[in-house]
């Protein structure tokens, strides 16, 4: 192994080309499911309105009468291109919908991320150092307890009390009314939060930012029980170290102990794991967005759902599983960039 | 079985007792779902009784052990169904998910080569995948072509849990089978198949019972979920506690809390509980983090030891 932990690059190219299989494997999973399963996208979304001439026409426009084969390859084409298709009723590329509501998404996914480092971190820290102590209890149940109780329901549970501490707080969508209006223009990168700022409407961002503040609490809470315990974990392993050991031994105190040789080094496998709750994470955010209005793309995913509009559904998952596929690689890279034991 | 029971009790302190809590709860549960006929007052979605409505957001305690909803249904009642539904659920996808990816995991693991790879490969690109889109994506097909019962729930959710299996017997029967037993069966003629189905497959499955709970606690809140975006277990078909929350969301809002709290309780209560006993296993059945209970032992009297009686 020795001999080849210098070979970052190599490591690299590797990895990226393992994503083209894994890309794939999972487009042709979605394909199997949501085109061949199915039978006909056509006439499970507008069926019922339409003539059977008009729905011989529909198929024909978009494709679905010739071979599956053909079909199958045209979909793998398009992708390769970033092209994800087309909703089918009002026909609007999926691409646009990504763009126009992926940003709202995004910066509340990097929100919840913050928020669970911030709990996550300093409790499993905690646990780790004082395990097996009623506080070490306490702060495991806590991380039972964010996996068990339903997301949608911590979210509630948090618009009720701020209700009653806060009314004026907004519970709801991203924006109040007003500043949807005000900002409408403000389309530099489609990213509201960033929109607002570049544009110099300061009441607008406060605003904005204030509408962030309950969906990512409520999806940083899920993921901050993962973090604990992932911390508690390896601090309780590093603690276990001889460096940990030799540092004691010279007379260093208990906390710089933790802080400076344990806590340090219990960080490091912190940064894949964290990397890896991407699935969980995108996952969550469909359950908070439908819970707060939310105007991102696990909405959309979800209103798709409801207008059985398959051709939506594919190329939103698709998007989906890209993003997985993609950040789990980043995660590896940087990985691989930091620590150098992982260059294998 | 009976090995497992000793092991159990063998074993000291913490772990024993997350188990044994896990288990009272988990009974609990059980024992609603088995006896929901007798246990509810009323049906799942009963409204009535003998032509008069029950009461619309009835308190709790007004002679509604835990009030009523917007639909006049009790909640009491739709807990008690609810049980049953999930706990269906729940074994019926672990059942599923493992009778699939136990023996995909354990062929793999035992032949080795392309096939290894390949399955390898294809299990990992699914466990990747947002569990919850998987689930939804499923449901979606399923509710659309077979309907919203609780068999369909249980197979949309069985996607998700099958790399699992396939992983932990995949991976132990790979270390399995360069042991000493299964050389030994093999230089007395057994044949690949004899090999996994008698030597392998016991000491390949002792991992599962603590994947399995564990899966279960997860599909608990993934069937929970679906029913919150409205897929999954159709309303006309049987109570499910995520749709009865997110029902329950908007006149929780408005401060009539018991709607969508104990449907919410018994969520957080079972996936607890069966956390809990997926730890707890995972405590007792590993050796490695087992702490040995260590029995009470006396030296017998020394007066009353007949030493002379020999001589």
């Amino acid at each position: 192994m020795a001999s080849q932990s210098g070979s970052l690059p190599r490591y690299i190219a590797v990895r990226v080309l393992l994503v083209i299989p894994l890309v794939w494997v999972l487009l042709t999973v979605v394909f199997l499911l949501l085109r061949v399963a199915p039978g006909d996208p056509v006439s499970a979304s507008v069926g019922d309105r339409l003539s059977a001439d008009a729905l011989a026409e529909r198929r024909e426009a978009a494709g679905l009468d010739r071979s599956l084969i053909v079909q199958y390859l045209e979909y793998l084409g398009n992708v390769a291109q970033f092209d994800f298709g087309s909703t089918f009723r009002t026909n609007t590329p999926i691409l646009s919908v990504i763009r126009d509501q992926g940003g709202a998404t995004l910066t509340l996914t990097l929100g919840a991320f913050l928020v669970a480092l911030l709990i996550g971190i300093p409790l499993g820290r905690l646990a780790g150092r004082f395990r097996d102590t009623a506080g070490d209890v306490a702060i495991r149940l806590y991380g039972v307890v964010s996996y068990a109780a339903p997301l949608f329901w911590v979210g509630i549970l948090l618009v009720v009390l701020v209700n009653q501490l806060a009314p004026a707080w907004p519970t709801n969508d991203i924006a109040s009314p007003f500043t949807k209006l005000d900002s409408a223009d403000y389309t530099v990168t489609h990213i509201l939060l960033i929109d607002t700022l570049l544009a110099g409407d300061t009441e607008a961002f406060v605003d904005v930012l204030q509408h962030h503040l309950l969906p990512c609490l409520t999806l940083g809470f899920l993921l901050s029980g993962v973090i604990v315990r992932l911390v508690r974990i390896n601090v309780i392993q590093a603690l276990q170290g001889d460096y940990v050991e030799a540092a004691r031994a010279r007379g260093i105190r208990e906390g710089q102990v933790v802080r400076r040789h344990a806590f340090r080094n219990a960080l490091v496998p912190v940064i894949t794991v964290v990397g890896l709750q991407v699935a969980l994470t995108l996952s969550g955010a469909v359950l908070t967005e439908k819970t707060f209005n939310w105007p991102g793309i696990g909405s959309a995913l979800v209103k798709f759902i409801g207008e059985r509009d398959y051709i939506a559904v594919q190329g939103l998952v698709t998007f989906f599983a890209v993003v997985v596929v993609v950040t789990s690689l980043l995660v590896d890279v940087i990985n691989a960039l930091v620590d150098p034991r992982v260059r294998y | 079985m009976r090995g497992l029971w000793s092991t159990i009790w063998n074993t000291k302190g913490v772990a024993r007792w997350v188990l044994l809590i896990g288990v009272a709860i988990t009974l609990v549960f059980v024992v609603f779902a088995v006896f929901a006929p007798w246990i509810a007052p009323y049906g799942f979605a009963q409204n009535s009784v003998d032509g008069t409505k029950l009461p619309k957001l009835a308190e709790p305690g007004s002679g509604y052990l835990l009030g009523t909803n917007d639909q006049f249904y009790d909640v009491f009642s739709r807990v008690v169904w609810g049980s049953r539904t999930a706990l269906q659920v729940i074994v019926l996808s672990v059942l599923f998910a493992g009778l699939i990816g136990v023996p995909l995991g354990l062929v793999s693991g035992f032949l080795g080569g392309w096939v290894d790879r390949l399955l390898v490969f294809v299990m990992d690109a699914i466990y990747s995948f947002p569990a919850l889109l998987l689930a939804i994506v499923f449901s979606f097909l399923l509710t659309d072509k077979v309907g919203g019962g609780v068999i369909p729930a249980a197979l949309s959710l069985t996607a998700i849990y099958i790399p699992q299996y396939f992983r932990v017997v995949r991976n132990t029967t790979v270390s399995a089978r360069e042991a000493t037993y299964v050389e030994a069966a093999r230089a007395i003629g057994a044949g690949p198949f004899t090999i996994m189905r008698k030597y392998l497959f016991s000491n390949v499955v002792q991992s599962v019972p603590v994947v399995a709970t564990l899966n279960a606690a997860d599909a608990l809140g993934t069937l929970a979920a679906l029913g919150f975006l409205g897929l999954g277990i159709q309303p006309t078909e049987a109570a499910e506690w995520g749709y009865d929350i997110s029902r329950g969301l908007d006149d929780a809002q408005s401060g009539v809390w018991w709607p969508a709290f104990f449907p919410a309780m018994a969520i957080i209560l079972l996936i607890t509980a069966l956390t809990l006993v997926g730890e707890g296993l995972n405590e007792t059945v590993n050796p490695a983090l087992r702490r040995r209970r260590h029995r009470r032992f006396s030296f017998p009297d020394r007066a009353s030891e007949p030493l002379e009686a020999s001589a």
